[in-house]
């Protein structure tokens, strides 16, 4: 199994900061960075972000964990994310969401136990006029029906 | 003669197949030797036409629509010939959905390459500008005052009024915000101009600067939207590159740059003083007013932070004068809104227009009713927090105040239509459960408040003491209306009680709602 992301490295977590830190309120810049590079933010950047930033470690932890976004491990290798709000429930997707969940034999918000899939739910990805929609490791797909997402859930397996 | 060809790059088409269709034409052509260009537009918002392709002709752009990879050979040989064929759709311009309507934001979007300085000034781009430059701070506040612009993030602060204030505050620094953290369901309009004519949003934000004397500037753009981050960074670093953003911009001795910021999944930060917290790297929650962000907003710094359609909206109001804008419109709300149409409906899409339309205009005649050819039978109108409405209420006419006295809110634009296989009274636990999830959690009606609504209307629907229960939701909803720091929790009574008022028959136990159907 191969990994678009790399294993974590102190050094090279330290020059992702270094590349950010003189931005104004950095933090959220450079908690993406690391998650962009590692797939998640590792425990130990989290202590390095407070020292670069001259902020506690219990705010740096704050943030982290204030936005939904941020992982604290690495997610299955692809992440499928299935549009829950509203204007994707009035065309369906309740039902697609079901069907979804029960193909990979696990419900929203958890990875497969081979690792392979991520299933989440995501609060709208502005394609309401094409509903249902979701997002396969940051490729879109709307108009969503059955044999759709089956498609999807089957390359996600993959 | 190169052939021209426009296929969209919107992240709507692209979900529907833009990016396959736009190589697949580019195969037919190299296959049939025609020379041809295919610019990649945003969308012209038919979203049910999508993906839509248009060939260059003398008559103007001629569209094709929804063109499957399937269909470009058939397509292609249709655009070189000009013989029929069954997508033909007509001269784009006079297709009806889009004749009808009144673009003045969204003049430019699927018509030029949004990635192209030259192609928005050929259309009229940065005339907004070059004429601020020729006014004073004053001037330029005044036109946008006149013009009755309100604020289209969906709280409907006049504009000129915010940043006159910024204008007059005195400080070492001040800051230009937009917020682009559009995280209503239903609602797409910022993504979509921000894809399709990003240069537009650049170009109302440098107006802004100018006027109030800020030199810097951020875009928060939600993590949701890669697309719409990945135009507007292309955009600054063309405008950059031409002279419109930087050092003394175009020459003049104004200087002002751009960057943009991307959020991480939270949607309180829609909210603007949540969204300048998480612009200054702390967690999204939501500051008491006063201080008003425009005496003490971003770094403590006086600030403008608009909408992106409010940006948007100024380089029209600079270049044809505020009077050309106000003209359109109804009462207090003048100029024209981006409504945009979603969920379970069949002609789906953006329509710029002038405030005053009808809501039953909007959903049966423009839109066509649902996709599912049931009967319409609530549409949410502001996104999550906004109320439903029910076909009684459809004569209510798209202006803030019209909404308002009816308990509900226009918010963002955004129409979502359920048809009658909607349970409301899960709609309405939706509302308090996206609360919960996304509350920042300061102020206790907000964070407890959606919690005890869930649990008690989850009662509800198990039919157990349903009365008592109601009147304990209605007194959640009073004190979160009442007692919430901001919008989010603020507004989550409009969803809830709007859907207790109109459908009341969906809140009991399943017998009592079968028995109510019959």
């Amino acid at each position: 199994m191969t990994s678009a992301y790399e294993p974590w490295n102190e050094a090279r977590g330290a020059a992702l900061i270094a590349e950010h830190d003189k931005l104004e309120g950095a933090t959220l810049v450079i908690l993406h960075a690391m998650q962009e590079a590692f797939g998640y933010v590792p425990e130990p950047a989290i202590p390095m972000i407070a020292s670069a930033l001259s902020l506690s470690r219990a705010e740096v932890h704050g943030v982290f964990t204030f936005y939904h976004d941020f992982r604290s491990e690495p997610a299955g290798r692809h992440v499928l994310k299935l549009c829950r709000a509203e204007a994707c429930q009035a065309a369906g997707g309740d039902a697609l969401a079901a069907r979804a969940e029960a193909k990979l034999g696990i419900s929203l918000g958890n990875t497969t136990a081979d690792a392979r899939v991520t299933l989440e739910p995501i609060y709208c990805l502005g394609l309401c006029a094409t509903a249902p929609s979701a997002m396969l490791d940051g490729r879109v797909v709307g108009r969503l029906d059955e044999p759709r997402l089956d498609a999807l859930v089957a390359e996600a397996q993959r | 003669m190169t052939m021209r060809i426009f296929v969209s790059r919107d992240a709507g088409a692209i979900a529907v197949g833009a990016d396959e269709v736009a190589i697949a034409l580019e195969q037919v052509a190299i296959k049939s030797g025609v020379a041809v260009e295919i610019v990649r537009t945003g969308s012209r918002g038919l979203y049910w036409l999508e993906p839509m392709v248009e060939v260059a002709t003398s008559q103007g752009r001629v569209a094709f629509g929804p063109v499957t990879t399937a269909d470009t050979p058939t397509v292609f040989d249709a655009m070189t010939t000009g013989s029929p064929h069954p997508l033909r759709l007509g001269v784009t311009d006079e297709i009806s959905w889009l004749k009808r309507q009144t673009r003045l934001t969204f003049a430019r979007c699927g018509v030029i390459d949004p990635r192209s300085v030259n192609d928005y000034r050929d259309h009229d781009g940065y005339k907004g500008l070059e004429r601020a430059l020729t006014l004073t701070s004053d001037e330029i506040v005044t036109e946008v005052t006149t013009s009755g612009l309100r604020g289209r993030g969906g709280a409907g602060f006049p504009t000129g009024i915010k940043w006159k204030t910024v204008a007059l505050a005195q400080a070492d620094r001040k800051y230009i915000v937009c917020n682009a953290d559009e995280g209503d369901s239903g609602t797409f309009a910022d993504r979509m101009i921000m894809e399709g004519d990003p240069f537009v949003v650049i170009e109302g934000m440098t107006i802004a600067g100018v006027a109030v004397g800020a030199t810097k500037g951020y875009i928060y753009i939600r993590s949701e939207y890669p697309h719409a981050v990945a135009a507007m960074n292309a955009a600054i670093t063309a405008a950059r590159r031409t002279g419109y953003l930087g050092e003394r911009i175009v020459g003049s001795s104004h200087s002002f740059d751009l960057e943009v910021r991307v959020g991480a999944g939270a949607y309180v930060c829609g909210e603007e003083t949540s969204l300048l917290e998480s612009l200054e790297g702390r967690r999204g929650i939501v500051r008491a007013k006063p201080p008003l962000p425009a005496h003490k907003g971003l770094f403590g710094r006086p600030t403008v932070i608009n909408n992106v359609l409010s940006f948007a909206a100024i380089p029209f109001i600079l270049a044809g004068g505020a009077k050309a804008y106000a003209d359109f419109g109804m009462g207090r709300s003048r100029g024209t809104m981006p409504i945009q149409l979603a969920g379970n409906i069949r002609y789906g899409g953006l329509f710029e227009t002038g405030f005053g339309i009808t809501l039953g205009e909007l959903v049966d005649d423009i839109g066509g009713g649902t996709l599912t050819g049931r009967p319409v039978r609530a549409v949410q109108v502001g996104g999550p927090l906004g109320a439903y409405f029910p076909r009684a209420l459809f004569d209510t006419p798209f202006d803030y105040e019209a909404f308002a006295a009816r308990d509900g809110l226009i918010g963002h634009g955004g129409i979502v239509v359920f048809d009658d296989s909607v349970d409301m009274a899960k709609q309405a636990r939706f509302a308090m459960e996206f609360c919960a999830v996304e509350s920042c959690g300061k102020c206790t009606p907000c964070r407890i408040g959606s919690t005890r609504g869930v649990e008690t209307i989850d009662k509800i629907i198990l039919g157990e003491r349903t009365s008592e229960n109601l009147a304990v939701v209605e007194d959640l909803c009073n004190t979160m209306k009442f007692g919430s720091l901001c919008a989010l929790g603020g507004f989550t009574p409009y969803p809830v009680l709007s859907a207790l008022k109109h459908f009341r028959e969906d809140f009991g136990p399943a017998p009592a709602r079968l028995q109510a159907a019959e």
